[in-house]
């Protein structure tokens, strides 16, 4: 009977108690039950994650239990999870986000950033361009879900109309709307950046079209400097986050078609890791220009008001992202 | 090779992959299988749907209760709840302690870093961002209708979305596009329980059956852990022909032992035989291994 003793079974026997041990703390973790863990549980766990690691080689060498083997290969991953996963909770992150990340990657991006700022404003010329010599232009600039009624066939009266149309009724709504849209849009502008940037170009240059065509279509009745307003108040914000979403797009895109030193995809997750805190700042302006286009512009119905919410928003954004500050010492 | 991979030797070996822990382990991580992802993100899609219904039932319910035009908070928080629903759903689980949807969970995934580093927020949120390419475009192109564009412009669409739809059945990581721009992937953590060694249980049941070392050369590890998982699940008639074979194999002469106890025994046997070798530097494969 003696001889039956395994090596390997008085191995586990030795070391089961602070397996389960491991394997309970890590279940109320999981559960999400941290704070009912004492000091003393807290600073076992990596202490126990570390026996169980070594458990798990001594054990690869000296059983054939497999059972056993499964048993530590599971409770091992799952506690490496645990201790070197992420352990800020989640407001500390979100602050840290706001605070150095996102303007931190507006930054670094800010020759993409610029490239398609340059490529919209190239949309705006062509579609103010092209429409002011010839309006049959405009039909091909702006979809009619769009334009919703403002086309070259209407009158400069209808237009001036849609400029301040004094309908509170539904707004709250439309804002929402807008903003789902919006962000949709935007959340394509860089998921499309995979494919070398190209889409995220083309999105650029016809989002500027829409726009010079719009301008074209109002200036030519002598609306210009209303319809600046009309668009202003929300579209510094919106168009800033769209040309940031754009950026991001070229960033992945220009990563995934010049890999530089590192492996094509590896660099691929490097800009997408980047472009992607950029993408959530994108989304909070997003919200911000919904709401203004939404709720401040149909509330608004003054030229200098407009003008003056457009100007704030146009220093408040590029001083947030792009002002200098104090590098942070633990980085 | 096979002897350094024999100890974890699964029916699925071609989707282990090594993750060197900083303690110098290897953890040897299971992928996700395509058609586990798949499970899982049907389950989320339900629970999402199962969202959308009870957020719109509550809406309607709302209004018929008040009774007023007054419709429009609720209509935003309508269009707010879906697009959270569709945004964030996958986002905010992920970055739990778990780091998994309800779906992922219930098939026992997870999402990890691929080069074995802290799972960032950013990483999470860019996998799920390509969702948008990878999941909603393709299934807004299928249930568009038909009429409103020309048929090859939607075979064409098709076929552009399938490229990122049916991306993770054409590399060996099993990535999707967003698994690749994250530096993430999919891994397979189940909860295990930890078994009863059943050496230790056939020497407490039934008195030891003396085999001689020629009977026990028989087989190598490969067999010994088939044998254990024939034990675990001991199913009668699998019990009863895997008996069989082995005692016709070794010269054992149908006596008076029950066929799990006889196996049993031979497990105990054959585990404290191959275990005493490993230990000496000889590890046997399997019975074709006569080093």
């Amino acid at each position: 009977m003696a001889e039956l003793e395994l090596k390997s079974y008085r191995f586990r026997q030795e070391r089961e108690a602070e397996w389960k041990r491991l394997e309970s703390l890590l279940a109320k973790v999981e559960q999400g039950a941290i704070a009912s863990l004492s000091d003393d549980d807290l600073l076992a766990i990596p202490i126990l994650y570390r026996a169980t690691l070594s458990s798990l080689s001594v054990a690869r060498t000296i059983s054939l239990d497999r059972g056993l083997l499964e048993y530590l290969e599971s409770l091992g991953s799952r506690a490496y999870f645990l201790v070197y996963g992420a352990r800020e909770s989640v407001w500390r992150r979100l602050g840290r986000f706001f605070a150095t990340d996102l303007p931190g990657a507006a930054q670094a991006l800010w020759i993409e950033t610029l490239a398609a700022a340059g490529l919209m404003l190239l949309g705006v010329a062509v579609g103010y361009a092209l429409c002011r010599g010839a309006p049959d232009w405009y039909g091909a600039f702006v979809p009619p879900g769009l334009a919703g009624g403002r086309d070259p066939s209407s009158s400069a009266q209808a237009l001036r109309a849609t400029l301040y149309a004094n309908q509170t009724n539904g707004l709250p709504v439309f804002a929402t709307y807008l903003f789902t849209h919006n962000a949709g849009v935007s959340l394509f502008a860089f998921a499309l950046g995979f494919a070398f940037g190209i889409p995220s170009a083309l999105l650029a240059l016809t989002n500027g079209c829409t726009l010079g065509a719009f301008i074209a279509l109002f200036s030519a009745r002598g609306l210009g400097v209303q319809a600046g307003g009309w668009l202003a108040i929300h579209g510094v914000t919106e168009l800033f986050a769209i040309t940031l979403a754009c950026a991001g797009g070229f960033h992945i895109g220009w990563a995934a078609a010049f890999p530089g030193p590192l492996a094509r995809l590896d660099a691929a997750a490097k800009a997408g890791r980047r472009a992607g805190t950029l993408m959530g700042g994108v989304l909070v302006m997003l919200i911000v220009a919904g709401l203004l286009e939404g709720l401040g512009r149909q509330l608004i119905q003054n030229d200098l008001a407009r003008y003056a919410i457009a100007a704030v928003t146009a220093v408040l954004w590029p001083a947030y992202f792009y002002a200098p500050r104090r590098s942070r010492a633990d980085g | 090779m096979a002897e350094t991979r024999l100890a974890s030797a699964r029916p699925s070996s071609d989707t282990v992959r090594a993750m060197i822990t900083p303690e110098g382990v290897d953890l040897r991580l299971n992928l996700g299988e395509v058609s586990q992802r798949a499970s899982a993100l049907i389950l989320d899609l339900l629970i999402m749907g199962c969202g959308f219904v009870v957020l719109s039932i509550a809406i309607i319910v709302i209004l018929v209760a008040l009774h007023t035009n007054g419709s429009e908070p609720l209509l935003i928080a309508w269009l707010a709840g879906i697009f959270l629903l569709r945004n964030f759903y996958f986002i905010a689980f992920e970055l739990g302690p778990r780091a998994a949807t309800p779906g992922k969970r219930r098939m026992g995934l997870r999402v990890a870093s691929r080069n074995g580093g802290q799972l960032t927020a950013d990483a999470i949120f860019v996998r799920n961002v390509m969702r948008e390419l990878e999941l909603f475009l393709p299934m807004t192109v299928l249930f568009m209708p038909a009429t409103d564009i020309d048929g090859w412009l939607k075979a064409l669409a098709i076929l552009w979305c399938a490229v990122f739809v049916l991306l993770p059945l054409f590399n060996r990581d099993r990535l999707r596009a967003g698994d690749l721009l994250a530096g993430t992937w999919v891994v397979r953590v189940p909860q295990r329980r930890l078994l009863p060694d059943l050496a230790r249980a056939a020497s407490h049941e039934a008195p030891a059956i003396a085999f001689t070392p020629e009977q026990l050369d028989a087989y190598g590890i490969k067999e010994l852990q088939v044998l254990e998982d024939v034990l675990r699940r001991f199913d009668r008639k699998t019990i009863k022909i895997v008996a069989d074979r082995i005692r016709t194999k070794i010269g054992y002469p149908e006596g008076e032992d029950s066929d799990g106890a006889f196996l049993s025994a031979y497990y105990a046997a054959l585990r404290h035989r191959l275990e005493a070798r490993a230990l000496m530097g000889r590890r046997r494969a399997d019975k074709h291994d006569r080093g």
